[in-house]
């Protein structure tokens, strides 16, 4: 790993993100760590998070996404580190008194109240006047298309439903950091997709700073600005959705995100305007990568949507020779898996078109792989 | 194999319920001689009814049943909240056995440690002055509060965790939760553990007869002290009735306790 987090050089940050107009960032994680008994759930988180963004916290299942995000939220507290909301310290405020609301994996509504005061509730414990609560609960009913639901129970919905109505609550009292734990878990892929829509488009309508928790990195890609990718409890890179999908910069991070082929192999010569790596399979030049010198060892990583089969025996650079093992067909793309001379398998993913005009059966020779220049993510 | 199960169930059934069913029956009985059908009647209904002491130790029974059930739900449910939401410290299962240990302890035992524990209080704080109606209520409450504690853990256990923090998150206090979100789910519990424990404290006799005081015979003691100079006719209507309350009771809690899934 080259130089994990460092997001000070990264030119991909988004819009309305980083230090463009406001200096100071709207929440702010400083070294934040998190135990339960022995065992380290969050280990030393440092994240700073603009006014405004959409921010995914995007990891495997336990590396500690849901207690960061409940330590934002109160209810478990750090062992040690600070963490600032809008500049204000959050040590020692308790959940009811935070400038948060959370939707929870679960949904979490109270079975024992209609749709309507589900909505409510947190503008009722605010104190707000009984005929606005009704007004404003009306109006986020609309907004989440639940206007004709507001006197059934929870448990006399769908799931899409349920989720909309959790949607509402934790949008109703206008909070200034909204935060979802794997919020759309529970949705069909249609539904899910319809969804992530609104949520960006209510994100950018509101101003609200969002923080979503998930582990799809399809969902990650589709809704932040910002993702930061966890693993055992630690922050292993931040960045744009792109950035972080081009420019990897770890094996972890360049696996998590998509299905990546990585070649083992040793820099060759490492000039200011390009690099060339040697590897068993054949030489590549790539893109200069900071922090990486003549005769280190690397790994190159290359997704599958950037290598293209080709007839022919392979000479040039970026370019192996390969036998098609097995060949799936996706509907818009096609999935080859090709084996390279010393076993290494390689997966290339294909535009259907493509492929068909290539006639070639599992176990023909065919020739090259090229590796598209701009898809060598270096990682050491 | 399923006639033999249905065997087997026919036969402890019958085990069971044979001499409530005898008792039932002769509870209708117009014969004077306990043991002599005489032909359909209820004139020992009737002679209950107009029986003032057995009326009076009826009133005082539901009183103390009444009562004690209440403090046992008050108590017991802080025992069940604490026992929850301590969480797992070392102690807790030790705790969690201790406070359903009365479940399983012996009436006599505590029967009498009860009313040792009120004469050692009397003699050195001054309360309670002489047993009677005071005691026996303090003594049910003591014991039906393990029934309390443990219908009223089971359904917090069942109870998902996040919506009392969802509560929190939309602003409620811990009172607040308490009271919009946690009570209000527990309620079924709540019901079902009240009229457990006035059932118990109904039916009980043992403890009763030894932390009751003159003066403050309750209805299973009067019916025991009736018994034991010889069985009469109206006290199988009078045991049919406290069945049929009882049964109720227990039919009300049970529906209660499968109402919260
Ligand atoms: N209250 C708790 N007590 C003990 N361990 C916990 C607790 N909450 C979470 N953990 C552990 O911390 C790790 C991270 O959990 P979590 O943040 O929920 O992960 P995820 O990224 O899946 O949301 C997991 O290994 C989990 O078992
Ligand atoms: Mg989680």
């Amino acid at each position: 790993m080259t130089d994990p987090g460092a997001k000070a050089a990264d030119p991909n940050l988004p819009l309305g993100a980083g230090d463009v107009g406001e200096t100071r960032p709207f929440v702010r994680l400083d070294r934040v760590v998190k135990r339960f008994g022995g065992f380290v759930a969050v280990n030393g988180v440092t994240l700073d998070i603009a006014r405004g963004e959409l921010f995914c916290l995007l990891g495997g299942s336990g590396c500690g996404k849901s207690t960061l995000l409940r330590m934002l939220a109160g209810f478990e507290h750090p062992d040690s580190g600070r963490i600032e909301i809008d500049g204000q310290t959050m040590a020692g405020v308790p959940a009811y008194a935070r400038p948060t609301n959370m939707m929870f994996q679960s949904y979490a509504l109270f079975p024992h109240m209609s749709v309507a005061r589900n909505v409510g509730y947190g503008l009722v414990r605010e104190g707000v006047a009984r005929a606005e609560i009704g007004q404003r609960v009306e109006e986020m009913l609309r907004l989440v298309r639940l206007e004709t639901f507001g006197d059934r129970r929870p448990h006399q919905l769908s799931g899409g439903q349920r989720q909309r109505v959790a949607l509402a609550r934790a949008l109703i009292k206008r909070p200034k950091l909204l935060l979802l734990d794997e919020p759309l878990g529970a949705l069909d892929a249609k539904l899910r997709e319809e969804t992530q829509f609104e949520l960006r488009a209510l994100q950018a309508r509101r101003g609200v700073t969002f923080i979503v928790v998930t582990h799809d990195q399809v969902e990650a890609m589709t809704l932040a600005s910002r993702i930061g990718v966890m693993e055992a409890g630690e922050i292993r890179q931040i960045g744009a959705p792109r950035a972080v999908y081009e420019q990897p910069q770890s094996r972890f991070v360049a696996g998590f995100l998509g299905s990546v082929n990585l070649f083992e192999g040793t820099v060759d010569v490492a000039a200011p305007d390009l690099m060339r790596i040697r590897t068993p399979g054949g030489g590549f030049v790539v893109p200069p990568a900071s922090g990486l010198s003549a005769r280190q060892p690397v790994a190159l990583a290359v997704r599958p949507e950037k290598m293209r089969i080709a007839a022919g025996a392979a000479q040039a650079d970026n370019a192996l020779q390969a036998v098609v093992e097995e060949r799936a067909y996706l509907g818009d793309r096609t999935m080859f898996k090709l084996r390279l001379n010393d076993g290494t398998v390689l997966k290339v993913l294909s535009a259907a078109a493509e492929a068909g005009v290539l006639a070639v059966e599992p176990e023909a020779a065919v020739d090259g792989g090229g590796a598209a220049a701009d898809g060598g993510g270096l990682t050491a | 194999m399923r006639p033999v199960f249905w065997m087997l169930a026919f036969v402890g059934f019958v085990f069971l319920y044979a001499p409530i069913v005898v008792l039932v029956v002769y509870s209708f009985n117009a014969s004077e001689l306990v043991t002599v059908w005489g032909g359909f009647s209820l004139r020992w209904y009737g002679a209950l009814f107009s029986d003032a002491q057995i009326g009076q130790a009826f009133r005082l029974s539901l009183l103390i049943a009444a009562t004690s059930a209440t403090l046992a739900v008050v108590l017991g449910t802080m025992t069940a909240l604490a026992l929850v939401r301590i969480g797992g410290f070392w102690g807790r299962p030790i705790l969690a056995g201790m406070a359903t240990a009365p479940l399983v302890m012996p009436e006599v035992i505590t029967g009498l440690s009860l009313l040792l524990l009120f004469v050692a209080m009397e003699r050195t704080v001054g309360w309670p002055a002489g047993r009677g109606i005071a005691t026996v209520i303090l003594a049910h409450s003591v014991f039906c509060l393990a029934y309390v504690a443990v219908v009223v853990q089971s359904r917090l256990l069942g109870l998902e965790e996040s919506l009392e923090e969802a509560a929190a998150d939309l602003g409620a206090r811990p009172y607040e939760v308490m009271r919009d979100v946690t009570l209000p789910l527990i309620a079924p519990a709540l019901a079902a553990g009240w009229l457990l424990a006035f059932t118990l404290s109904l039916d009980d006799v043992v403890v009763a007869s030894f932390v009751s005081g003159p003066g403050a015979s309750t209805l299973p003691m009067v019916i025991f002290s009736k018994v034991r100079l010889g069985v009469s006719p109206d006290v199988n209507a009078l045991a049919t009735l406290i069945i049929v309350a009882v049964a109720l009771g227990l039919i009300g809690a049970l529906i209660l306790v499968r109402r919260q899934r």
